[in-house]
């Protein structure tokens, strides 16, 4: 009996049929396309993004060169050097990111005494040479610069939880 | 053509065919564009996806894109491949596709060649495809191109059988190799297309008519090495089958002959079994204006085309690859015994039935 009913299903292509039902529902359902350019998918407050060096309000940079985060970055991918500066504070003179080594763990982040350095929520540095993702220090103050409101956003919503 | 010169004079002749071939040629590759739009439209529809939508509105010029893109890119021949014939079978697959639509009647009188034997010329052509891939995966000179090839010479070949003995029966039917016959015979409403078949009442023609327009639909499914039937090209085993060492516009050209192919045998499932350029529901338009009852005509012609292009593609998004040995078993022991009882049955009816 088994094998007359196989043989049935096979001569009607029920079996393609029923796919042909379940094909066309799928059909007329509502797309799961995201118009990437245009429209932007939801980023947690813990995005790990590009990297930014953040300043106080009154724009002194946070940043004391306590090389910490050079010290437990895995890729090894931060190069810090400090020295005093005329009014007496330690200050970094040169913090650069190599963004092609940086494997985005976020332990930066994380070992930073003062919140300067962060990974904020900018995907989409995409660059067309390698010379370009060699970040300097100017570089991270400007990202700073730029992303400061998001970033202090994302800081704000994620204190809770640490 | 041979009206045509006697109408024409020899340089008029050869030109009015030359611009016939020429309208042919472009209304096809155009409308080719829009089909492989809707081919990827209708595979990401199903599942869930918006397809191309970013060249032109709605991705309307994505083809055209493409077909830029291939163009525009650099020919790579491999070092060990032979290259004449490397270069020969892209062009070998395309010529035939085209070749092939000759004989196929658009509307009453649009016809390339009105051949009378229409129907074993097509055959002949469609059975040369075969070449143009072995050729291709011969040239190459590679283990995966070789592989693909083979068997698509092995499934081409078996699936030929079956497709043949079910357009015997067609022919038996009709009593004419004359694909524009053929159409004719089904005027008058979708009950006397040759799928159903009321003209022949009182037989009940439809119970073999029916399974055979399905068996050549699947036949042309694997013909033409569309999924489920793509062990040519399937991309698990063989990355793409005879198409591997192919890059730029050679490889627009299979892609093209390929698609061709598709369409053809969407049309000639329409004129063989549902009725060519007839509309379904017999109305008589022989007293309209020519240009509108042909525009009638063709538009019926289009649209079982495309109706028929999007079953393969669907089938194309819904059904999961055969084996190499359920494709062989499906060829030889059922699709063939099933045809050829069918020409038994066909034949007998055409001789002791009430017409015979």
């Amino acid at each position: 009996m088994g094998r007359i009913q196989q043989a049935l299903r096979g001569a009607l292509l029920m079996d393609f049929w029923s796919a042909f039902g379940l094909g066309m529902r799928y059909f007329f359902a509502k797309k799961a396309t995201l118009n990437y350019p245009f429209e932007k998918g939801p980023l947690s407050p813990r995005f790990r993004g590009q990297h930014a060096l953040r300043r106080y309000p009154n724009g002194e940079e946070r940043c004391i060169a306590c090389k910490l985060c050079e010290a437990i970055c895995p890729a090894q991918a931060i190069t810090i050097e400090a020295e005093p500066r005329s009014d007496g504070s330690r200050r970094t003179t040169r913090y650069d990111i190599d963004m092609t080594k940086c494997i985005y763990c976020g332990y930066c982040q994380e070992a930073c005494p003062v919140d300067a350095i962060v990974e904020g929520p900018n995907f989409e540095f995409a660059a067309e040479t390698r010379e370009e993702l060699f970040y300097d220090k100017a570089k991270l103050l400007e990202n700073g610069d730029r992303w400061e409101r998001e970033i202090a956003k994302n800081l704000e919503l994620d204190a809770p939880y640490r | 053509m041979t009206d045509f010169i006697e109408q024409f004079g020899v340089w008029g002749g050869l030109g009015m065919a030359l611009l016939q071939i020429l309208a042919f040629a472009v209304v096809l590759l155009i409308s080719l564009a829009f089909l492989l739009l809707m081919d990827r439209k209708v595979w990401a529809a199903v599942q869930m996806r918006k397809g191309p939508n970013v060249v032109g509105a709605f991705g309307l010029l994505q083809s055209f894109a493409d077909f830029f893109k291939f163009v525009f890119k650099e020919v790579v021949i491999p070092a060990g491949a032979d290259r004449s014939l490397y270069l020969l079978a892209p062009l070998i697959t395309l010529i035939l596709a085209f070749v092939t639509w000759a004989v196929v009647p658009a509307a009453p009188g649009w016809v390339i060649a009105d051949l009378n034997v229409g129907v074993l010329y097509l055959f002949a052509m469609s059975s040369l495809g075969v070449y143009g891939i072995i050729i291709g995966g011969w040239a190459s000179n590679s283990k995966y191109p070789f592989l693909g090839a083979l068997r698509s010479a092995a499934q081409m070949v078996s699936y030929e059988v079956s497709i043949g003995f079910i357009i015997v029966t067609v022919l038996l039917f009709a009593g004419s190799m004359n694909l524009s016959d053929i159409t004719e015979m089904q005027a008058g409403g979708f009950w006397n297309w040759n799928v159903l078949s009321f003209h022949a009442w009182p037989m009940p023609m439809f119970l073999v008519m029916i399974p055979m327009a399905v068996i050549f639909f699947i036949s042309a499914l694997a013909e033409t090495n569309r999924p489920p039937f793509d062990l040519p090209e399937a991309e698990s085993e063989l990355v793409a089958g005879y198409q591997v060492e192919y890059s730029s516009t050679p490889y627009l050209l299979f892609m093209v002959g390929e698609y061709l192919n598709i369409v053809l045998m969407c049309a000639m499932t329409s004129i063989l079994f549902f009725g060519g350029w007839n509309d379904p529901f017999g109305l008589d338009v022989s007293d309209w204006p020519y240009m509108a009852s042909h525009a009638w005509y063709f538009f019926w012609f289009a649209a079982k085309i495309v109706f028929f292009f999007f079953m393969f593609a669907m089938v194309k998004a819904l059904v999961p690859r055969y084996r190499y040995d359920q494709l062989m078993r499906l060829g030889w022991k059922i699709f063939l015994p099933i045809s050829l009882a069918a020409v038994a049955l066909v034949g007998a009816a055409v001789v002791y039935g009430p017409q015979g």
